[in-house]
């Protein structure tokens, strides 16, 4: 018995003592996270899905800002320091972004690469702004985040949804040749600004009509009766603006009720879980995509070495993120420090070779040279439409 | 007219499955006053046991309609043995607690079951085997009546008929009765609460598993989020019919399916849940226990 309450005495004491070892620890670490940030290495926070069901949107990123670094840091760094990498996760949603924005603000972090999505993006940027912090996304498309003028800390290496739904829309009246189009939407920032776009657009060409205009909640249990009001409306094709779980979800129903007409979507659906989900029922269906270089050079070698590091193909925007992740470092080199002036004055002025072209940014934060093309999945890959 | 069909019955076979997971929602609430937020996770369960078994007979080459028989069935026990285990986890050692902790510990147990279910499977949506075949003698319908929406509206409502049949003919079902009216007075005369409340919760979740593998294997996909939306619609539908009720729950199922199929087909579906809580809210108002709900006097 006595023994037996000794033991116990002596395990409450070394649990204490292993807390008390991990709280030194954590203050270490936290010390050392200070020093980072100001003097030997140069922190750069990469925001996005990384988990939720839309991660297949973020960890590309991460994985392309993960292998710019490491190239960066066996050439030395950037004027001799280390490029260190934060990851936050945001799961694509507005809410958990403004977390993530003002927890990389309080770590004193000021180069951000993210957000990946639009909307996420949206309601982290003013946090950013007020605390001068340089974000570039590989992916947010939204036309206002660059052409509104509101955040002069913004920039990307995608090209935006008035161009992406434009040139769906233009895909589907000038190669198609449809003439009754039924844009669908999931009322999100994202998919309802390339439905509003590509409503424009089929306007002003004036070659098809709209015959419907509608939007979607997302998750929705059911989407039949909207794909009953599709068929009522005789389109004879459907434009959808949104995320790949609502796309595949209505192209499945509307196969199911024997409605077989092209499906143009946006780069939201070309990723490969869409053809994942949706299956035999992804076959044909159209999404414009960023426009990628088959034959650069930098192109192929980052694939090259995404394979050797992660084993694997890389995700969806990986090449934009790459290009984000140069054009960063590269605007650092040349600023010679991280202040957010000299940095974003760089980002503008400097050219720099990446897998998506020669680019700078121009006034108000678009990458100058990107634009999309339009994919169809053929047997179960998605391959450029010529 | 073939259009008001195709709408009437898309209505039908989504508001069948609100009624489905709804009378889980309701039989709880019935007796022991308590809103299982964790229903809808039950149904993402049922969906996941479903999508697993179909996995494993779809290798050993069975039929579809064989698959989806049994895919249903051990949902269906699955699902009853988690809504088991997560009545005597988070309600039993609550029950004589304030009711606002059993309330919080459902959100809770809501939460851990999506987080448990995204890192046990994943984060990604996942295909689920169509097992609905199109029969052949249904393709004269086939323009307003898929195959797969007549099957969810007939297991529907055989499910339901047996339901009425257990509740009201069988010894159980007449103790969750009595225990639902007065739990106190059903214990004094030797109803034993604790297996009624046991039997309630795993008869709710089985009845959720069905409709998740139904609407899974007419979807195509699931991922461990689809338990919110559906959970979130189903409890409106049990609200809307009188929470409590039983033949309320399945009336206000269908009472949303057809408002929300009828907004989207008629107005537009950017307003198809604006008109669907709307309707709640009118019906709230007009008549605050619900459409077939019973109203109580309230001791103050």
């Amino acid at each position: 018995m006595k023994a037996r309450w000794i033991l116990s005495v002596a395990g409450v004491a070394m649990a204490g003592l292993l807390m008390v070892g991990c709280g030194k620890k954590d203050e270490q670490k936290t010390d050392a996270a200070n020093a980072t940030a100001s003097s030997d290495k140069i922190v750069i926070g990469v925001a996005g899905a990384q988990s939720g069901d839309l991660a297949s949107y973020g960890l590309p990123t991460l994985n392309a800002a993960k292998l710019v670094a490491k190239e960066v840091n066996a050439k030395g760094g950037i004027n001799g320091k280390k490029v260190e990498i934060l990851p936050m996760d945001d799961q694509c949603k507005p809410e958990l972004a403004t977390n993530a924005a003002t927890k990389l603000v309080s770590e004193k972090v000021n180069l951000v690469i993210g957000h990946i999505c639009s909307g996420a993006t949206k309601a982290a940027l003013p946090i950013y702004k007020d605390a001068k912090v340089i974000v570039i996304s590989p992916s947010a498309t939204s036309t206002e985040l660059t052409q509104s003028g509101d955040y002069p800390n913004f920039f990307r290496t995608i090209s935006y949804d008035l161009v992406q739904g434009k040139a769906g829309a233009e895909f589907a009246e000038n190669t198609l040749h449809v003439k009754k189009v039924a844009i669908i939407h999931d009322k999100g920032d994202y998919g309802k600004g390339i439905a509003e776009s590509a409503k424009t657009a089929l306007e002003e060409g004036k070659q098809a009509k709209v015959v419907l205009f509608e939007g979607i909640t997302p998750g929705g249990v059911d989407y039949s009766a909207v794909v009953q009001k599709i068929k009522n409306s005789g389109a004879d094709c459907v434009i959808f603006g949104g995320y790949h779980p609502e796309a595949s979800k209505i192209i499945i129903q509307m196969h199911q009720k024997g409605l077989k007409i092209p499906f143009v979507s946006d780069d939201g659906v070309k990723v490969d879980t869409f053809i994942k989900t949706a299956g035999a029922d992804a076959e044909g269906v159209y999404a414009t995509g960023p426009q990628i270089l088959a034959d650069n050079a930098i192109y192929k070698k980052a694939i090259e070495d995404h394979k050797k590091d992660f084993g694997s193909d890389p995700g969806a925007f990986f090449p934009q993120a790459y290009a984000a992740s140069q054009a960063l470092m590269n605007a650092v080199a040349k600023a010679g420090s991280t202040d957010y002036d000299k940095v974003a004055a760089a980002l503008r002025s400097e050219y720099v070779e990446t897998p998506v072209g020669k680019i700078k940014f121009d006034s108000k934060g678009d990458a100058e040279g990107v634009s999309f093309s339009v994919y169809q999945v053929k047997n179960g890959k998605y391959e450029l439409v010529k | 007219m073939e259009y008001f069909l195709q709408l009437f019955f898309s209505g039908l076979s989504k508001g069948s499955v609100y009624a489905l997971i709804a009378l889980g929602y309701t039989m709880v609430y019935g007796i022991i006053e308590l809103i299982n937020f964790a229903h809808g996770e039950i149904y993402m369960i049922g969906a996941f046991t479903g999508l697993i078994v179909a996995g494993l007979l779809t290798a050993l080459g069975w039929p579809a309609l064989a698959i989806l028989a049994i895919a249903v069935v051990v949902a269906m026990v699955y699902s009853g043995a988690y809504g088991y285990t997560v009545e005597k986890i988070a309600y039993k050692p609550l029950r004589n607690a304030p009711r606002l902790a059993p309330l919080i510990s459902a959100i809770g147990m809501s939460i851990f079951l999506q987080n448990y279910v995204m890192l046990a499977q994943t984060p990604d949506f996942l295909p689920f085997p169509r097992l609905i075949p199109d029969l052949a003698f249904m393709q004269k319908y086939n323009s307003f009546l898929g195959t797969s929406d007549l099957l969810i509206i007939v297991t529907s409502i055989v499910v339901m008929a047996a339901l009425n049949f257990f509740i009201k003919f069988t010894r159980m079902g007449k103790a969750m009765r009595a225990t639902a009216q007065n739990r106190k007075m059903a214990m004094l005369v030797g109803v034993n609460v604790d297996q009624v409340i046991s039997a309630t919760f795993i008869i709710g979740s089985s009845l959720a598993a069905v409709g998740g593998v139904l609407i899974a294997s007419h979807m195509g996909q699931i991922n461990f989020y689809i338990g919110f939306i559906a959970g979130l619609k189903a409890f409106t539908a049990a609200v809307l019919g009188g929470i409590g009720s039983i033949p309320g729950a399945m009336l206000g199922g269908l009472v949303l399916g057809w408002t929300e199929s009828f907004a989207t087909g008629y107005v537009s579906s950017d307003y198809e849940d604006v008109f669907a809580f709307l309707l709640l809210v009118l019906i709230l108002i007009f008549r605050p226990a619900g459409l077939l709900g019973k109203q109580r006097a309230q001791k103050v």
